[in-house]
């Protein structure tokens, strides 16, 4: 196992250092001029080399690109070219409001998901099947910033229960884990990011529970005399491995923030930074946050992997 | 005699879907002394394995319609509950299936899955199961067992997991055994080895047995007594021997001509004409007719009845009495 974990890491390196080098290119592929939003636009050819120079703009890619990885390896992104603030501070900050949310909606949508899914894939056809799977469609299709928005009319405007938006008393200031009533402002948006991953995940479990339950171990189990509980139970272990990859990248996902989601509930996440940093066309943090969240995908990855060959002892060989 | 352990009457399995209804099995009538082997042979679709899964109830509920009586240890199989069905299955009756690849859990060790099914029947602690466990693969000599216990499926070959799959349906101490096609996906020489093994266990352990097969070779190894099936029907049963000497039905002297037997070998085998019927339609007489080479006006207008030119034997073919001046 721990070879096994070794190997893995092995793997894990090369795909980070090619997640590093998108990124840092996908920015000199997009249109425009980061200097741009800077420099005044009558500046003279001298100060447009100067800022470029202090910046580090004027040397040959690669080296930039090594400068570039060598302050990232000691966590060194730079400076926000909008706010002036170390991108560090500006990603650390916006990722942990956005964990604040994920926090909550990971295990919300992962277990409902989970449940929805297997109860469907063990009565394939019945008319529960069929009400879970509606409602499993019903959750990947809704914008859900427009059900958010809906949320927001129905619990905020209309019956005034729940916040509209920001992270507690301070606005979108700081969450504060130790005050109750911060609880309310996670009520709407939690639920609003839940939606998508409830749908998703509930599909691939019944589509893995209702193929497992088809194989023909099953009637071995049966012919056993095990109880039909015993039985789901191995049927759900069997189908674990394949929903496990799902639900990593649905982690990924949600640490990722939503855009449209975070915009709506004005939460200073991780999809806020980046919609913030394109506007303003702020390279570092642009960077300093694809690079994290690609480095969070890379390890939920290794993560899923492990458990996977863990559940499923087949495979570990390959 | 002593009471049969299994006795089957008339039993009916018919596969009910929107479009068909599949006769799989049509009227099957047998019964199985305790310590006997059965063996009902029969080609792909003349409702053998579907026979034996009924035997435990593992046919689709939604999709099969049972109708008849099956009695195993005097109990009234088809009108069990959940509960009764759950202590006849692996208690009283065990089964071994065809694909050892297929039928074991990928995902646990072949011992947790025998330590589960005996904790199922017989209760007791996790350590009494494993050394049970233990036991059972050196019964079905598994060599250097107490490893084997903590191998997944996929760690073992194809021989060595149909002997884990037959620990685990000894592992109850069944007094049938039900053995669907059990050798027809192993390599030859590890099919003679898991077959001997089978007898030895099954006169060992005095467990009354139905065999399901295609192959005439391991029907003579292993019967008591043959039960031909054709088209969901039995055909003809009777001693072993006798069968292979003295075939009654046409279709059971087809199998035999269509076997390798010495001929020369430039010589084509006798394969019977034909293709059995669509289950979906019957034809109203005999289903093996419109292959029979003797066929008359009166195989074609009722299925014909049984009829038994010597005791122990049966056969449902119209010349049977007539054609056996011997038995009659």
């Amino acid at each position: 196992m721990i070879n096994l974990f070794l190997r893995r890491l092995m793997y894990a390196v090369p795909i980070a250092f090619g997640v590093s080098v998108v990124c840092f290119s996908l920015v000199y592929l997009a249109p425009g001029d980061p200097l741009q939003t800077i420099l005044p636009s009558d500046a003279s050819a001298d100060t447009i080399a100067m800022v470029k120079a202090a910046y580090g703009f004027d040397k040959p890619l690669p080296i930039q690109f090594l400068k570039w990885l060598g302050r990232v390896m000691v966590g060194d992104f730079g400076q926000s070219i909008a706010t002036r603030r170390p991108v560090v501070l500006e990603v650390t900050g916006a990722l942990y409001n956005t964990s604040v949310l994920a926090l909550f909606a990971v295990p919300i949508a992962f277990s409902t998901g989970f449940s929805m899914g297997a109860i469907a894939g063990c009565f394939p056809g019945k008319w529960i099947d069929r009400v879970l799977t509606g409602s499993a469609v019903l959750g990947v299709s809704l914008p859900n910033y427009w059900f958010g928005i809906v949320l927001v009319i129905f619990f905020a405007v209309e019956a005034m229960v729940l916040p509209a938006t920001g992270m507690g008393a301070n606005g979108s200031d700081q969450f504060n884990f130790l005050r109750w009533s911060d609880a309310r402002y996670l009520v709407l948006p939690v639920i609003t990011l839940s939606m998508v991953p409830i749908g998703i995940i509930a599909r691939t479990t019944r589509a893995a529970v209702a193929e497992v339950m088809n194989q023909d171990f099953v009637i071995t189990l049966r012919a056993k005399g095990l109880s039909e509980t015993a039985v789901i139970r191995h049927v759900l272990k069997n189908a674990l491995p394949q929903v496990l990859a799902v639900m990593g990248l649905q982690f990924g996902y949600l640490m990722g923030g939503s855009i449209l989601v975070e915009t709506v509930f004005t939460w200073p996440g991780s999809g806020f930074l980046l919609s913030k940093a394109i506007i303003n066309r702020d390279v570092p943090v642009l960077q300093g946050t694809i690079l994290m969240l690609a480095l969070i995908f890379v390890a939920t990855n290794l993560l899923v992997d492990l458990m996977q060959s863990w559940i499923d002892p087949r495979i570990r060989r390959t | 005699m002593s009471s049969p352990l299994v006795e089957v009457q008339d039993l009916n399995v018919r596969f009910v879907t929107r479009e068909s209804t599949a006769h799989a099995v049509n009227g099957v009538t047998f019964s199985v002394q305790p310590g006997e082997v059965l063996c009902i042979l029969g080609e792909s679709g003349s409702g053998k394995s579907v026979t034996l899964r009924a035997l435990m109830r593992l046919l689709p509920a939604n999709k099969a319609r049972i109708s008849g009586s099956i009695k195993v240890d005097g109990q009234d199989v088809l009108a069990l509950d959940a509960a009764g069905l759950s202590r006849l299955r692996g208690g009283l009756v065990s089964m071994i299936f065809q694909e050892p690849m297929t039928a074991l859990d990928p995902v646990y060790t072949i011992g947790d899955q025998i330590v589960e099914t005996i904790r199922r029947h017989k209760g007791g602690t996790k350590a009494a199961a494993r050394a049970r466990a233990l036991e059972l693969l050196e019964l079905v000599k598994i060599p250097s067992a107490a490893q084997r216990l903590d191998n997944y499926p996929h760690e073992l070959s194809g021989g060595l997991r149909q002997r884990a799959m037959i620990a685990m349906a000894l592992s109850c101490g069944p007094r049938l055994l039900l053995a669907d096609e059990p050798t027809t996906a192993l390599d030859a020489t590890v099919q003679i080895q898991v077959l001997i093994l089978l007898r030895k266990l099954q006169a060992d352990l005095g467990m009354g047995t139905i065999f399901v097969t295609h192959d005439l070779g391991v029907a003579s190894e292993i019967a008591d007594r043959i039960a031909v099936m054709y088209a969901g029907r039995i055909i003809e049963e009777g001693p072993v021997a006798d069968i292979l000497a003295n075939p009654l039905h046409p279709y059971t002297r087809g199998l035999m001509a269509s076997t390798v037997h010495g001929q020369s070998r430039d010589r084509d085998i006798d394969a019977i004409p034909g293709s059995p019927p669509d289950l979906r339609q019957l034809p109203p007489g005999c289903a093996f007719a419109p292959r029979c080479a003797q066929a008359s006006g009166d195989c074609l207008t009722a299925p014909p009845e049984p009829r038994y030119p010597a005791p122990g034997r049966m056969a449902r073919c119209v010349q049977v009495s007539a054609k056996t001046p011997e038995f009659a």
